[in-house]
């Protein structure tokens, strides 16, 4: 078994480093095309290319926000007015002693990130919809207040751009500027997103649930990607000052921001090269309908709305072949249980989970009344009971989402946090969903590798900069992720997406995601509802596995032969309270679990 | 100069409430904000001057037809931009979809009518006074659908289908009744009440196609602070808004009064996102 397993990953890797090339290839097409576009275009042309250059340094960053952490940004124009004014007017001089051009760019940097975290930062509290109109609230604000602002801003007259130096003052020379900082904001971002934290981001928009058992701390995770994009955003503002060489409000309408946003659409979510594409199809595309100028916004309007409602996957599902080819359709899952051990390393010592008199009543529903529960180290813990006797409520009190009003949750003696969702993760407590909770259009291996998340020890400038922390990083969490695949039997089908599983293929999915944590304990609520026979008894094997090697189980379920067939210990609740305790052969044949519960 | 502010400030405020409605009608029928609201009350306003200034139509008449062309892109918001993005929710398609279908009327308007602000008849021939029709007549509008959303809800079998579909979509469908039509109803219903808002306020907005962002905005404000779906406290919040904006014009200045403002608008959502008047519990698993 083992030495088939090690035959198996040299193959994988390889696997994974051509898809690497293949997918690296159009972006050198790109460079290929970008740095000798001088020899081909000339005069307005080069104007043209420059614009989409700056748009996408703009853009690069703004995809991150929507493509990936799927906040609706709607108002980033905001962001480039505010990197336009800080440069143009640092360097006339309005305010301050002028400055240098690029330091004057690197202060607009620093504006931009402070102002793109304060506007982003609603997003935490906020739904989609009030968090759009927050950002298009603060575009309105912004422009206003650059009309209003005269003595510093020039209002309607509007500021002259700033110049930068030789070799950067002709034209393409300003060209070759702006694009080699679209190609650094390219390989930025493709850094990221093929980082711990661009699959995180996209955990936080498909799953975020799921993100917040994997430990991912949602407000770190944001705030340092409102920053960055604000940032590159700023920097956008500066380059397009000084290509426009003279702004006023009028130049940032909420247009720009429509085409911005419909640029990440159009390419796709999750995908750095399907915006990158949009960008330069929606700056080059109006140059080829002159007559349609006045238009232009009612187009781009007509394009938002026929890829919502056509593509709502954009270019990037369009270009995605490999996800057409048809999977097999008799696999099955054949977990492999005795790589546990390789995964695990050392078995984890922890003490007990256990619940203290822990209360929560919903209104005048007591959802869990007084409970008492203990979850050890090594042993699976059936928690069983009708419908509405509070399996889920526990389990959810254990995990954060509820509050108890009474009694309190200790791991090891040490009380376990109230609500802190994100923080059970690093104390080693994982969990699954009823119903699955996984990113659909992430490969099955991402979304295992979501589950490690906390185990990346690299920061995300390390990941922007792909230092070499990021890089041991990816590869030992690529790793790890191969093996708890493996584990669960479902490695072959490593690289497809997720959404083309079957149900029961993305309950093992989100186990192999839990045990990338190397849990203590495992919480899974309901693992065998929708599996075949066959299936839940490899389960079965699989969990006692899992407690064998020192992880505490608690599994909420309605099979009573799983339960009585794996368990150790078993808690059967009623209304909240615990009606019985024990072992399963005392629960078998425990009188009133029969009568309220097993059945004569 | 204190009656001024006030007469002024309910008077914008009446309108903003109103457009809260509009927002409110849409999101009981089908759970989703419509970015068409505010394009609602600029169409409204636009439609009034082109039927009774330009065409020269008789007041009624442009106001029918006003409110007619405001049902229509009700019922083009339902048809376009929320039915087929109704199924997955979760996915926020809507935000998008409707955006779209506001930016296309709005760029529509301002290339086929005017991109300057073009005047508002005045609707009734009587003498320019202290409390002006501009002024009242937004109050007034207010208060007829008020009166005439809560007879409608409390008193009509339609309204009791309004309401329970808001309540509990599925289980409205497991009784019968017919969903769709009933969103489809409400929608018109909703640009009816956007349409009359900015054709109310018309002479204070002028007809101008670039009051559809402003009012997205400012009668969204009202929605927010009131609770979405609450009509009362959207009346509240949107008279509130209004006073408060006007005073702030009258004392800091017109651009720092939108930026008082927003900044008053985010501070209290952040502090209760669910809105000042009511407290909802979500479930996360």
């Amino acid at each position: 078994m083992d030495t088939q397993a090690t035959q198996s990953r040299p193959n994988c890797a390889h696997l994974l480093g051509s898809v690497n090339t293949f997918a690296a290839l159009p972006f050198l097409v790109l460079m290929l095309v970008g740095v000798s576009f001088p020899l081909f275009g000339g005069g307005y042309w080069g104007v043209i290319a420059t614009r989409a250059c700056v748009y996408w340094v703009l853009v690069s960053g703004l995809n991150l926000v929507v493509g990936f952490a799927g906040q609706i940004a709607i108002g980033w124009v905001a962001l480039l007015t505010l990197g336009a004014y800080t440069t143009s007017v640092l360097v006339a001089g309005n305010v301050v002693p002028a400055l240098p051009p690029y330091l004057a760019l690197a202060t607009a940097a620093v504006v931009g990130a402070i102002f793109g975290l304060i506007v982003g930062l609603p997003a935490l509290r906020l739904r989609t919809f009030y968090f759009a109109i927050t950002t298009l609230g603060f575009a309105t604000i912004v422009t206003q207040v650059a009309l209003a602002w005269q003595s510093v801003t020039g209002g309607g007259v509007g500021v002259a751009g700033p110049v930068f130096p030789e070799p950067f003052s002709s034209q393409w020379g300003f060209y070759y500027f702006c694009f080699g900082l679209a190609a650094i904001c390219t390989w930025m971002t493709a850094n990221i997103a093929a980082s711990r934290f661009g699959r995180a981001l996209t955990a936080i928009r498909d799953a975020e649930v799921a993100a917040e058992a994997c430990g991912i701390s949602k407000p770190v995770l944001l705030g340092a990607v409102f920053l960055f994009s604000g940032a590159v955003a700023a920097v956008a503002g500066g380059l397009f000052a000084a290509l426009q060489s003279y702004i006023t409000p009028d130049a940032f309408t909420l247009d720009l921001s429509v085409l911005f946003f419909i640029a990440i659409l159009i390419g796709g979510r999750s995908s750095i090269f399907g915006p990158l594409l949009g960008t330069i199809l929606l700056t080059v595309l109006p140059e080829f309908a002159a007559p349609l100028v006045a238009w232009s916004t009612f187009l781009y309007a007509v394009l938002l709305l026929v890829i919502v409602l056509a593509i709502p996957g954009g270019i990037a599902a369009i270009l995605d072949f490999k996800n057409r080819r048809p999977l097999e359709s008799d696999r099955a899952i054949i977990p492999r249980p005795n790589l546990l051990e390789r995964l695990f390393g050392a078995a984890p010592d922890a003490g007990a989970l256990t619940l203290e008199q822990v209360a929560l009543s919903f209104g005048g529903v007591r959802a869990i009344d007084g409970l008492d529960l203990e979850i050890r180290p090594g042993q699976v813990h059936g928690l069983i009971g009708p419908n509405g006797s509070g399996k889920t409520t526990t389990l959810n009190v254990i995990s954060g989402y509820y509050a108890p009003q009474r009694g309190v949750v200790r791991l090891n003696g040490a009380e376990v946090p109230v609500l802190a969702r994100h923080r059970r993760a690093p104390m080693r407590i994982a969990r699954t969903f009823q119903t699955p909770r996984i990113v659909g259009s992430a490969s099955v291996l991402q979304n295992v590798m979501i589950g490690g998340t906390i185990d990346g020890e690299g920061t995300f400038v390390e990941s922007l900069l792909a230092l070499p922390r990021h890089r041991r990083d990816e590869a030992m969490l690529r790793d790890s992720a191969m093996l708890a695949l493996a584990v669960v039997g479902l490695e072959r089908l490593a690289l497809v997406r997720a959404d083309r599983l079957q149900h029961s293929e993305l309950r093992f999915t989100e186990i192999a995601r839990a045990l990338m944590l190397r849990p203590a304990f495992l919480l899974l609520d309901e693992p065998a509802s929708g599996l075949s026979v066959d299936e839940i008894t490899r389960l079965s094997e699989l969990l006692l596995a899992i407690s064998r090697s020192g992880t505490g189980v608690l599994l909420v379920e309605h099979h009573p032969d799983l339960i009585f067939d794996i368990c150790h210990y078993v808690t059967v609740l009623n209304l909240g309270r615990t009606l019985a305790a024990g072992t399963p052969a005392e629960i078998r044949s425990h009188p009133e679990v029969i009568n309220a519960y097993l059945g004569k | 100069m204190v009656e001024s502010i006030v007469l002024s400030g309910v008077a914008v405020g009446c309108v903003y409430a109103l457009i809260a409605i509009t927002y409110n009608v849409m999101f009981s029928a089908s759970r989703v904000f419509s970015f068409t609201a505010g394009t609602l009350g600029m169409l409204g306003g636009v439609l009034g001057s082109l039927f009774i200034a330009r065409i020269g139509m008789p007041v009624a008449a442009g106001l029918v037809l006003a409110l007619a062309g405001g049902a229509a892109l009700g019922i083009v918001t339902e048809v376009v931009a929320v039915r087929p993005v109704l199924k997955s929710l979760d996915q926020h398609l809507y935000v998008l979809s409707t955006l779209a279908l506001a930016l296309m009327v709005q760029q529509f308007t301002a290339i086929e009518w005017s991109t300057e602000p073009q005047p508002f008849p005045r609707l009734l021939d009587i003498a320019r006074g202290e409390f002006d029709q501009q002024f009242w007549l937004p109050m007034l509008a207010c208060a007829i659908v008020i009166i005439g959303l809560e007879l409608l809800y409390r008193h009509s079998l339609v309204g009791h289908a309004f309401l329970a579909i808001a309540e509990d979509n599925y289980a409205a469908r497991a009784l019968g009744l017919p969903e769709r039509r009933l969103r489809m109803m409400s929608f018109a219903l909703a640009g009816v009440i956007g349409a009359l808002a900015g054709f109310a306020g018309g002479e204070m907005l002028l007809a101008f196609f670039a009051n559809a962002p402003l009012l997205t905005f400012y009668g969204f404000v009202p929605v927010a602070l009131g609770g979405m779906g609450n009509n009362r406290g959207a009346v509240v919040a949107g008279i509130l808004l209004g006073l408060f904006q006007q005073a702030a014009n009258f004392l800091v200045g017109g651009i720092f009064a939108s930026v008082a403002v927003f900044t008053v608008f985010i501070i209290v959502l952040l502090a209760r996102p669910e809105g000042l008047a009511s407290a909802a519990l979500r479930r996360h698993v």
